[in-house]
């Protein structure tokens, strides 16, 4: 063994990251649930290709006009079966052909019947030869970023920060104190500042594997952008977690029951989930409430990864949310020193 | 490796100290809300000597072995170890005694040797972790996870844990309570070859015949206080027998039906009589004269014997004398 390996801090160390990696359930919810969560909420929110809206005419040659339009799907129906289709909502809109010219039918209350007329028209009168006046050409932009998915990723990457580190010190030390090992441990030459680094450590090997995995798979899989710099990025994901950790040490220093420590957990955390603006902006809450919104660490945490990723902000531009989250990360480390609970 | 300079200098300040006793203990005294749970004791155990705690259940064993082991602090009195206190020798007092407490359970998602090999991080000098193994005699389970060990072996495991850096003390809080016969005798026998080895131990007990077999000197405890101190056969002396007899009688074939426990303790060699649950307990110093005098003074009652047995007498029963309670009614 060389002298690292011997050493009590990466015993230690070592020890809390083995122990995290043979608790399948931990490893579920840390590294697979974003992931599942991420490709559930990409596949719902996804960016759909502009859509085909279904048409009908009463006759085959109206029906041969307007599917070479753009955009529109056509059927021939006569006029009962027609009438019957747009009712039901088969179909947006029913051309019928006259004598003395063409009608549509449809509702304009609907947006889409709307654009549907138009269409309908437009391919109408360019099968009868009419000709466009001006030329015009088309530019199609499809900006990332823009989307849901580029929204929520960073959102998801502070919720998944925070839950880890609070659960993966609340309960292993709670745990710890139920079985006695705290008093065990306490009872040995054992530096007490380095069974505490011992997690954070173990905290932060863990958090390079959760962080690339979710980004990465965030990447490769919907593209999402990274337009500020990896490092700052990768400082504000260690600052996150340093944060969550020492809330999440807060909250185990006292109890002595696991259900104690759930509680409290829950009752942290879950005012973070609905404020922080996980899954849509923190800005909608009412701006009474928006200072108190601001100051939480899950807020800062997210809004300063979304200004890096989507963005591209620097963090010299965002102080005051990075101040913030330091102090988070120093008021409830000190208190918990002082009353933490070693038996 | 400076493992050998280190333990040349230990062996030296083991010298120097070496005239002081392992630990010494005046006025102890420790009240928690509602109990006074360790009330004035005093005590003084010396170098390679293995003494026992023992006591019922909530005598102050507990509170007093932590006491020592520097996890309570005590309302009064002095703690010496090894010549060092808690206050000013803390650090090295750690590195050089080994503790296992009553009911710590490690991760049970760890193997023997990753446990192991945490605690031995902790010390400066020591065993490695194969020797602390082997000692254990851990050897099959060595890369077992700790959920997947017996009772007994989880004890060998904390065991080791506390001898994982060779301790000069070794303090034992109930090593056997909750295990089965067997596993009691396996632990007995390696606590057994420690002190062969002329480590100093110090170890509580409820159980009688554990601080017979194993301890040099006894102190019985009760309600916070020592009530009783010698050699196992010094104490079963004092009380002045060496056997009990103990018999039950049932339907009269003519009197009353009670003892007569005066013409018993009449009997030459009769120490003492008292009834407990209708057997009855003679504490006998010549059992061959005395056992066919109280068989004759029963029939002289009109009494018929049920049951009749001796055994010789134990620190349970010295228990009993001092107390008037069994030990194991706490």
């Amino acid at each position: 063994m060389s002298r690292l390996s011997e050493s009590s801090l990466f015993q230690l160390t070592a020890v809390r990251f083995l122990l995290f990696l043979r608790e399948p359930e931990a490893v579920f919810w840390i590294f697979i649930f974003p992931i599942l969560l991420a490709v559930g909420l990409g596949i719902a929110f996804r960016n759909r290709p502009p859509d085909v809206l279904p048409v009908g005419a009463t006759t085959p040659q109206l029906t041969q006009a307007l599917a070479a339009g753009k955009g529109l799907k056509a059927t021939t129906f006569d006029q009962i079966a027609g009438t019957h289709a747009l009712a039901v909502g088969d179909i947006l809109l029913l051309a019928i052909q006259n004598p003395g010219g063409v009608v549509y039918k449809y509702d304009d209350t609907n947006p889409d019947a709307r654009i549907a007329r138009l269409l309908a028209d437009r391919a109408v009168q360019a099968a009868a030869g009419r000709r466009d006046a001006v030329r015009a050409a088309n530019e199609l932009v499809h900006e990332t970023g823009s989307r849901y998915i580029d929204f929520v990723v960073p959102g998801l990457l502070g919720m998944n920060l925070m839950g880890s580190a609070m659960w993966g010190l609340g309960f292993s030390i709670v745990e710890a104190r139920q079985k006695k090992l705290l008093k065990r441990m306490v009872a040995s030459p054992m530096p007490r500042w380095q069974y505490l680094a011992g997690y954070v450590l173990s905290r932060l090997a863990m958090l390079v594997i959760e962080v690339v995995v979710f980004l990465g798979f965030a990447r490769l899989v919907f593209g999402v952008p990274f337009r500020g710099s990896l490092w700052q990025l990768g400082i504000l994901c260690v600052l996150t977690s340093l944060a969550f950790s020492a809330l999440g040490l807060l909250v185990a220093s006292r109890a002595k029951t696991m259900e104690a420590v759930s509680g409290l957990m829950n009752l942290v955390m879950l005012p973070m989930w609905i404020l922080s603006g996980v899954f849509f902006s923190a800005s909608r809450f009412p701006a009474i409430i928006q200072p108190a919104v601001r100051a939480l660490p899950l807020t800062a945490a997210i809004d300063t990864m979304r200004g890096n990723m989507l963005q591209g902000t620097t963090l010299a531009q965002m102080a005051a949310p990075l101040a913030i989250l330091t102090a988070w990360l120093i008021v409830p480390f000190a208190v918990s020193l002082r009353i933490f609970r070693w038996r | 490796m400076g493992a050998i300079a280190d333990s040349r200098i230990a062996r030296a300040g083991q010298r120097a100290a070496g005239d002081r006793p392992s630990l010494l203990l005046r006025g102890l005294r420790k009240a928690y809300a509602d109990v006074v749970a360790v009330d004035g004791v005093d005590l003084e155990v010396a170098r390679g000597e293995c003494f026992g705690l023992l006591g019922p259940n909530g005598a102050g064993k507990t509170t007093t072995i932590e006491i020592c082991e520097g996890l309570t602090v005590p309302d009064a009195g002095s703690v010496e170890i090894l010549g060092l206190n808690w206050q000013t020798g803390a650090k090295e007092l750690r590195q050089r005694i080994g503790i296992q407490l009553q009911e710590t359970q490690f991760p049970e998602k760890l193997k023997v040797v990753e446990v192991l090999r945490l605690f031995r991080s902790f010390f400066r000098r020591g065993i490695t972790v194969e020797e602390s193994i082997r000692i254990a005699q851990l050897e099959e389970k060595r890369n077992a996870r700790v959920g997947s060990l017996s009772g007994g072996q989880k004890q060998r495991l904390a065991m080791a844990c506390a001898l994982v850096s060779d301790p000069e003390l070794l303090f034992l809080d109930e090593p056997t309570t909750g295990l089965d016969p067997q596993a009691r005798r396996h632990l007995w026998d390696l606590v057994d070859g420690l002190k062969q080895a002329g480590r100093a131990i110090i170890l509580t007990t409820h159980y009688m015949e554990e601080a017979e077999r194993l301890c040099d000197r006894v102190a019985i405890m009760d309600h916070g206080k020592i009530i009783a101190l010698g050699t196992p056969q010094q104490l079963i002396a004092s009380v002045g027998g060496e056997h009990i007899v103990e018999f039950a009688v049932s339907g009269q074939a003519h009197g009353n039906g009670r003892v007569d426990a005066g013409a018993l303790t009449a009997i030459p060699g009769v120490q003492s009589h008292r009834v407990d649950a209708s057997i009855h307990q003679l504490l006998v110093s010549e059992l061959h004269t005395a056992v066919p005098r109280i068989i004759a003074a029963l029939g002289e009652q009109g009494l018929h014997l049920s049951e009749l047995r001796t055994h010789s007498a134990t620190l349970d029963d010295v228990f009993v004398r001092l107390t008037g309670r069994n030990l194991r009614d706490e």
